[in-house]
């Protein structure tokens, strides 16, 4: 049965049909709907773990129990976990276990477009690149084999424009999973990497990489595929993998290409062979200069990075132009856009949704004028005006330890940090604890949603639930944050724009570190959507003093009627939009904005 | 059968463009092509801007993007985003635009200003072979749920292309729950009607 998935979906699909039994994940965009996906299936154990560290190592202790696993997350998710990928390198496992690398050029949501590619080689793991969804699902049961096979952990290499592509892709059946077995394993020299097994360890490792190259020779998704050759366009050679090869394949139809599906490590006989029956060798990878790199280091002649760009994602008009700048196509080649005399496009950033639980507390610390270190969520969107309210946003669980950061250097304000629910538990606890132990004024806000909402609703340790939806106690919030040794906590109503002002205030001037839990749901949430009730503008009372439009709501909107006194506009709520959250009625100085319970009347 | 086309899907997250490069995407499918669909996730929930490539192919598509004057059908679902894709078209192509204006907050709260419909109409005079300003929303409000705003378009972008009606119909029945397959039934039928 031929089906379009997206590469997500056939990554998952891939897994199943391939007896993964256990998989572990930190949801990150691209990567997230493969577990989401992989849940479903039936008779497999799918969970989102609360970081990427601790997914690796979830799936590492199921492959040591016998049992595939797979461990997924995006790009910047293999540095939380690096420290678990370098020892899963050292020890091997008893079944195959794969990791999946979402990595994002182009950085459509991520902070840098870091190229894991170099993580494969610095573990020494190998790592699979698919071209499109079918491959995404059949090279998942490839590196399982080469798992097994190699004894190694086997890095899934996607991109963005591979996870949220669809195309066809032939189903397959499952294989049967792998019971687990009976006992742990119990093998002190495999799986306890002291110093004295781990120098033993080095040297397997080092090997089995040689192995594996070898074992690329004749891997049947290295492949190449001749050009035409008697009409000489087939002498000009690329080496390509993943999207790039599909590019590549529109760009120059008849040249000769060597598709490389094992991107390391790499074959160096078929590279030798293709290098030698083409004029000309090019590489056309995205990101770094990887295979270029490794091409070179066999003493081979390529170009790559000095006719294709190294920042970004690809296209077919961003390979065809740097060809045709390079000399490797005709002038006549390009295809040419039109030189258009537009008007001026107003920008379309993505803004805190109408009815925001983070956006009183965004007001009330932009009102506050007072230094915020941020961190990575949908509150990371805070920084923008009108809020203006973020100072900082580097990596996950960063604020906190920025912020302490600050006030032991002896910075002259308080310092703030606002932490998303999913994202404390992620990275925010240990530098929570570090606040709490070495004693600093940091003031912490948790921005506690109730779900992780920048990727898309995942469950995390505090909703209650899990992936696979069942009923948990939720880890609650305050008694953790005392547990860490923090004495001043306090949890306010996310949308009560008086109750945080006042905390805030008392938490900016007292003595050692304190912690504000702001909650509310997402309002995105079915839950919250039940409770949706847009408000109204009394016109007659609204003066156009646009303190309303300064809390940056998508629903308040600058009416056509202008104030007889100010000649500003006044403001007017899209019913469409509003969900009733009260922040706009809190603000407004002349009570021009009906509350829920106004409008119900 | 036609060999090739690509089309290039824009909106603002929420209107349903994703709904709709999927209807297309598995009509190709059901008609014989080869097709790819490649999509930003990621901020799409937030108001922001969103765009689909599909590609179709009678033999084979290879890259799932379409680079900058590749386009031969702009489908668009909101008028300030009609202009900024606007490059994509190949000069001489067709561009079915919904007429609807969503303003970002950079106008309601910030200083920026809406084009205006002349504006867009101006643009796609001199760019585009074919260009159709269709009230898809208006049209799907009529029938009592605006959110069929998309299926009316897609109607609308059906009578462009080689593939019988009846097979986008089956493809969209396939799509929406029972209860609103008649509805959405009527919304394609005006999608196509608005072409005449
Ligand atoms: C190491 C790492 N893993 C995953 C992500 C992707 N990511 C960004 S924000 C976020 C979750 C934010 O959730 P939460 O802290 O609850 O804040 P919310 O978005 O709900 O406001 C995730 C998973 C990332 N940027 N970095």
């Amino acid at each position: 049965m031929r089906r379009l998935l997206s590469g997500n979906e056939a990554v998952a699909r891939g897994a199943w049909e391939a007896g993964v039994a256990v998989a572990s994940a930190y949801p990150g965009t691209p990567s997230t709907e493969i577990l989401e996906n992989f849940a479903r299936y039936p008779n497999v154990y799918a969970e989102w773990a609360p970081n990427e560290k601790v997914a690796v190592d979830v799936a590492v202790g199921a492959a040591y129990a016998g049992r595939r696993s797979l461990a997924t997350m995006k790009h910047v998710g293999v540095n939380v976990a690096a420290d678990s990928v370098f020892y899963a390198s050292m020890t091997g496992m008893e079944a195959g276990m794969v990791i999946v690398t979402a990595d994002d050029p182009d950085m459509h949501s991520s902070q840098n477009e870091q190229d894991n590619r170099r993580y494969a080689k610095f573990a020494r793991i190998p790592c699979l690149e698919p071209s499109d969804s079918q491959e995404a699902k059949d090279m998942v049961a490839a590196a399982l084999a080469i798992s097994e096979q190699f004894d190694t952990p086997v890095f899934l290499r996607l991109t963005t424009r591979i996870c949220h592509s669809s195309t066809a892709v032939e189903l397959g059946e499952q294989v049967p999973q792998a019971p687990a077995s009976a006992r742990f394993p119990r093998n002190p020299t495999k799986y306890v990497m002291v110093p004295g097994n781990a120098r033993k360890k080095h040297p397997v490792i080092e090997e089995r990489m040689e192995l594996v190259a070898q074992f690329a020779e004749t891997f049947p998704f290295n492949r190449i595929e001749w050009g035409d050759m008697e009409g000489g366009e087939g002498k000009l050679g690329i080496v390509t993998c993943g999207v790039s090869y599909q590019y590549a394949k529109e760009v120059f139809p008849n040249a000769s290409v060597l598709r490389l599906g094992l991107t390391y490590p790499l074959p160096p006989e078929l590279v030798r062979e293709f290098a030698s029956r083409v004029d000309r060798l090019i590489v056309i990878e995205e990101l770094d200069p990887f295979l270029e790199e490794e091409i070179k280091l066999m003493g081979i002649h390529c170009e790559g990075k000095s006719i294709f760009p190294m920042l970004g994602e690809f296209d077919p008009r961003v390979v065809r132009e740097s060809a045709i700048e390079a000399g490797l196509l005709p002038a006549s080649a390009h295809v040419p856009v039109a030189e258009l005399d537009k008007p001026e496009i107003p920008p379309r950033p993505p803004v805190l949704c109408p009815g925001c639980p983070h956006r009183a507390v965004f007001h009330v610390l932009n009102k506050r004028k007072v230094p915020v270190t941020g961190d990575i969520g949908c509150y990371t969107l805070g920084l923008l005006p009108p809020l203006s309210a973020i100072h900082t946003c580097g990596c996950m669980g960063a604020g906190i330890g920025q912020a302490h950061g600050a006030d032991k250097a002896g910075i002259g304000e308080r310092m703030v940090a606002v932490i998303g629910d999913s994202t404390f538990f992620h990275t925010g606890m240990p530098a929570l604890a570090n606040v709490a132990y070495n004693r600093s004024n940091v003031v912490t806000i948790i921005l506690d949603n109730r779900i992780t909402g920048m990727t898309g609703h995942q469950q995390n340790p505090g909703t209650g639930y899990t992936l696979q939806m069942e009923e948990v106690p939720p880890l609650e919030l305050e008694p953790l944050v005392r547990a860490l040794g923090i004495e001043r906590v306090k949890t306010v109503p996310a949308f009560d724009v008086k109750a945080l002002d006042e905390t805030i205030k008392e938490y900016l001037k007292a003595e050692g570190p304190s912690v504000l839990i702001a909650r509310d749901e997402c309002a995105l949430l079915p839950s919250a959507r039940r409770r949706w009730l847009p408000l109204r503008v009394v016109a007659d009372k609204c003066n156009g003093c646009t303190m309303c439009f300064r809390i940056g709501c998508p629903a308040i909107l600058k009416s056509d009627e202008l104030d007889g006194k100010t000649q500003r506009p006044k403001a007017r709520i899209d019913p469409s939009l509003c969900t009733g959250c009260e922040v706009c009625a809190q603000v407004c100085p002349r009570d021009a904005i009906l509350f829920r319970a106004q409008v119900e009347a | 059968m036609n060999k090739s086309y690509n089309f290039l899907l824009a909106g603002v997250g929420g209107q349903g463009t994703i709904l709709a490069s999927d209807v297309l995407s598995e009509v190709a499918l059901a008609a014989g092509y080869d097709v790819k669909k490649s999509e930003v996730h990621g901020m799409a929930q937030r108001g922001g801007s969103v765009n689909t490539h599909v590609r179709w192919d009678a033999e084979r598509v290879y890259s799932p993007l379409i680079g900058l004057g590749e386009a031969d059908v702009l489908l668009v679902f909101e008028e300030a985003e009609a202009l900024r894709y606007a490059e994509y078209l190949k000069p001489g192509g067709a561009a079915i635009v919904n007429r609807e204006t969503i303003e970002p907050i950079t106008v309601t709260s910030g200083g920026a200003r809406y084009p205006t419909e002349d504006e867009v109409r101006a643009l796609y005079r001199d760019l585009a072979g074919r260009f159709h300003l269709i009230p898809g929303s208006a049209l799907a409000e009529e029938m009592g749920n605006a959110r069929a705003g998309n299926v009316v378009l897609l109607g609308a972008l059906s009578t462009l292309l080689d593939v019988p009606a009846e097979t986008w119909l089956e493809v969209i029945e396939g799509r929406v729950p029972p209860k609103y397959v008649e509805l959405n039934r009527q919304a394609f039928l005006k999608g196509r009607q608005a072409m005449e």
